[in-house]
């Protein structure tokens, strides 16, 4: 080999050398980026998010007169109360918690600093404290969703007044507020109570944590045995023929078919068919059943083929019939194969919004449902609502509906995971 | 009601079980000799006796008492000749107002006389169908309890009912299908019965609202309202960018991850890419909505491009990123299915690992990477919630990603969200969106599970 052979070998394998090394960088240029997504889309949701779980609440002074006494709450039941119209009396005393702001406008200005549903709140104090009201009572009420937006810091006091929602004049009251230390900032409780609410401030995701519970036991009532007992058959008793292909292949496609076209399948035929209720949580139910049907026939098939022949052999041989044989020994070894499936498939259905959409459980419900047939909506299409509205402070609300959504799904993730790895035999 | 009916079942269902069971051992004391069954068989054999007639019945009952209720609450009406629509009216109030729901009409004679007659006749209708039932039943468990003998094999009737319920539960795949090809073209040849399918599939212009037939002059808006042209166009748009964003990304990782890693890598990136395949579609939207339009919007801004605060590019790249670990892991498996021999007889002749993995692997690998390719923009294709938030609502036939435009998922969504008016075209329209899509989807799919089964199949 002369030398200049040599020396383009050598610049050769330089070049090539060069070339190994830029692709096995772009190949990790691909997986940072896909980390990085992972990265962003977490922090962008928790970071918007978390604040949603903290409200706040200004302390104010009431003072019973003598049209509205104390002791008049005593003897009252609790429907009475609410039947009460205290809203002058609320207002007047809230009023009168700013003795120094004389002018309609700005009282006016003064109310909008608390949430739309001061004389609710106040109500529900009285009718907790019934039994023991002084006089004079102290309460903190919700403030309104832009002073709770303004103490988080998520609006800018900057924007120029014009194009804020919080005039100057409420902002000085509010700062007033802080000084004296009558802003109290708490853990959101009523948020996981609550039903919706056109107020920002009092939106809560009760109702649809309590919808998506209701859907999800219906999709684990009706999927589970069904794709078990399917799959079993399929595995272990049907014969090879063009009829159990033909289901197979069903099977396969389903897996794959647009979750939004389960939707029309449930509007067409559980509504418009069967005149199922709309917007419930039962059709919901069935509908994504449906949907995790294939996925836990797929998953408790791989189990039962997992198991060895052995076991059945075994226990045929000892003169168990083939029903006895699959239901007594082939099928407990596949059920934590078949569990996590299950449970892998609720949680996509957990996270499931448009065949929802097409079912009617996208409407505005306020009231927590209180069995499967009352309409509702669930976590996934709460947080497409709030998503839809205008205000700002929906938007915190709709990233808090995406964490608890997210932790739902993690939680599944793990408890799939966990009984995977405890229970799962390798042969 | 129900809850009772479903309890006197779970008892009487245990009851018949152990009146089985004991049969069965009485069977084995008084002839000296064991029956042919366990006793267990037996007990089970009444069961399903007692139970599935029952269960049977009441599912009938289910279905058609509301229908014969009805009627009989509203034969008088029927009589009277008030047309149709307004006797399904009547019964709306009749049962809201037995509901406790005040409406206008609540005090009125007859809206009391009726809502009497259906209390009085649901009443009756429930304890007639409980005494029914409970009959039938006892009378199936009679006859099940006199067949229980020294030589009857009650394992093998047992064992055949249950393989036949399992049999059935198998069947609810097909069921599923029917029922979606079912409701998908019935209202597909409704709708295509007023609006020429050429029409449907060649138009250029999507306005469904504007579709109401009033009079005949409106026929002719109905023929230019339902052109699906531009949802076509605006599917395909996103679901391109999405591949542009998912496919590099995703055969890069699935390569580096299969070739390249450590397994230590493998074992911690994998599993956190794979996350995202299985966060909720509507997070993706909101993200698209709150971080990545706003992005483009003011980055597109800070170039000189007016960038419309809906785009195709945001819906798409956001898309993209949901797609990678479909295109990553399926390409992963391809990958890692390549016979090992492949790879040695390449380094043999002194090639590098990167054209190894270029001239050889892929190569090899290509058709099951197309079918991965194909799932994905099957998934792209059938994605709603992110277009629904993030891509626009108004049809639009563009080719430019920075405008909105819309999709066929998006559009079943407008058009069937809330209250829809039944028989109109527009609500009709959605199911053939639906239909069309179903196709394409099947389609892709079919493909691709076709030559990712040939390929693996080739190396095994």
């Amino acid at each position: 080999m002369n030398s200049n052979s040599l020396k383009i070998s050598n610049e050769n394998l330089k070049r090539r050398l060069n070339a190994e090394r830029r692709f096995k960088f772009y190949g990790v240029i691909a997986i940072s980026l896909a980390l990085i997504f992972v990265l962003i889309l977490f922090t962008n949701i928790i970071s918007k998010g978390y604040s949603a779980f903290y409200r706040t609440l200004i302390e104010i002074k009431i003072e019973f007169n003598d049209k509205v006494q104390p002791e008049m709450f005593k003897q009252m039941s609790d429907t009475e109360i609410n039947k009460l119209d205290l809203y002058s009396f609320s207002k007047k005393n809230i009023y009168s918690n700013f003795p120094d702001i004389e002018k309609k406008s700005d009282k006016k200005k003064i109310i909008k600093l608390f949430s739309i549903e001061f004389e609710e709140e106040i109500k529900i104090y009285i009718n907790k404290n019934k039994n023991n009201l002084g006089n004079t009572i102290n309460l903190y009420i919700s403030a309104s969703d832009d002073i709770d937006q303004i103490h988080k810091g998520n609006y800018s006091r900057d924007i120029p007044e014009e194009r804020r929602r919080v005039s100057n004049f409420q902002l000085s009251i509010y700062d007033e507020l802080v000084g004296q230390n009558k802003v109290k900032f708490e853990f959101n409780l009523p948020f996981f109570s609550r039903g919706d609410s056109r107020e920002a401030e009092l939106a809560g995701l009760g109702g649809s944590l309590i919808g998506s519970f209701f859907t999800m036991i219906i999709v684990l009532l009706l999927s589970f045995p069904f794709g078990l007992f399917g799959a079993i058959y399929l595995e272990e008793f049907s014969k090879r023929n063009r009829f159990t292909d033909f289901i197979e292949i069903n099977i396969n496609n389903l897996a794959a078919v647009p979750s939004i076209v389960f939707g029309l399948l449930g509007l067409g035929i559980l509504l418009n068919t069967f005149e199922l209720p709309r917007s419930t949580a039962l059709v919901g139910g069935i509908t994504l059943s449906l949907m995790t049907l294939p996925t836990i026939i797929i998953a408790t098939r791989a189990s039962l083929r997992s198991v060895p022949p052995s076991i059945r052999e075994g226990a045929l041989a000892v003169g168990a019939s083939k029903v006895q044989t699959v239901m007594h020994h082939v099928v407990p070894l596949a059920l934590p194969g078949s569990i996590t499936g299950t449970i892998i498939g609720i949680a996509r259905a957990l996270g499931e919004t448009a065949p929802l959409l097409l079912i009617g459980m996208v409407a505005f419900i306020v009231d927590v449902p209180s069995s499967p047939l009352d309409p509702s909506t669930s976590l996934p299409v709460q947080a497409y609502l709030w998503n839809d509205s205008a205000e700002r402070a929906y938007e915190e609300k709709t990233s808090a509906a995406i964490i608890i959504l997210l932790s739902f799904l993690i939680l599944f993730n793990l408890i799939a995971v966990f009984i995977r790895r405890k229970f799962e035999t390798k042969w | 009601m129900g809850l009772i009916t479903f309890f006197l079942l779970v008892l009487f269902a245990i009851t018949s079980f152990y009146l089985g069971y004991f049969r069965s051992n009485r069977v084995r004391v008084i002839e000296k000799q064991r029956p042919f069954s366990l006793d267990k068989y037996y007990g089970y054999y009444l069961a399903i006796w007692s139970v599935v007639p029952a269960v049977i019945i009441l599912f009938a009952i289910l279905i058609f008492d509301g229908f014969i209720v009805k009627n009989y609450v509203l034969s008088e009406f029927y009589s009277q000749g008030i047309d149709q629509s307004e006797i399904s009216l009547l019964f709306t109030q009749i049962e809201n107002t037995r509901n406790g729901i005040k409406l206008f009409n609540s005090e009125d004679e007859i809206i009391v006389n009726a809502v009497n007659k259906l209390n009085y006749i649901e009443g009756i209708f429930d304890i007639t169908s409980i005494i029914t039932v409970f009959s039938v039943s006892g009378l199936f468990l009679l006859y099940g309890y006199r067949k229980i003998n020294l030589n009857f094999d009650a394992r093998l009737v047992v064992e055949k009912f249950i393989l036949i319920g399992f049999f059935l539960c198998s069947l609810i795949a097909i069921l599923v299908t029917v029922g979606i090809i079912f409701s998908l073209l019935y209202e597909t040849v409704r709708f295509f019965s007023q609006v020429p399918i050429l029409d449907f599939l060649f138009g250029t212009n999507w306005s469904p609202q504007r579709a109401f037939v009033r009079d005949a002059s409106d026929a002719a808006d109905i023929e230019n309202a339902f052109g699906a042209v531009p949802l076509f166009s605006g599917t395909f748009l996103i679901a391109f960018i999405a591949m542009c964003v998912s496919i590099p990304v995703g055969l890069l990782t699935a390569i580096y991850m299969s070739e390249y890693a450590k397994s230590s890598v493998r074992n911690t990136a994998k599993p956190i890419i794979e996350i995202l395949a299985g966060i909720p579609t509507v997070v993706y939207g909101f993200f698209a909505v709150i971080t990545i339009a706003p992005f483009i919007r003011s980055l597109g801004g800070s170039i000189g491009l007016d960038v419309s605060s809906e785009s195709a590019l945001a819906a798409g790249l956001v898309m993209g990123i949901m797609i990678i670990p479909f295109v990553s892991s399926l390409s992963d498996d391809v990958i890692s299915s390549v016979p090992q021999s492949l790879r040695e007889g390449s380094y043999a002749m002194g090639a590098t690992k990167s054209e190894t993995i270029k001239k050889v692997i892929i190569p090899a690998a290509l058709p099951g990477i197309i079918g991965s390719f194909l799932l994905a923009v099957s998934r792209a294709i059938g994605e709603t919630m992110i277009v629904v938030m993030a891509a626009g609502l108004v049809a639009n036939l563009t080719a430019n990603p920075l405008e909105a435009s819309t999709t066929i998922t998006t559009q079943i969504v407008v058009i069937l969200i809330g209250d829809q008016e039944f028989d109109s075209p527009k609500t009709m329209s959605a199911f053939a969106l639906g239909l069309t899509l179903f196709v394409m989807t099947l389609i892709l799919n079919f493909i691709a599970l076709r030559v990712v089964k040939k390929y693996t199949e080739k190396y095994e």
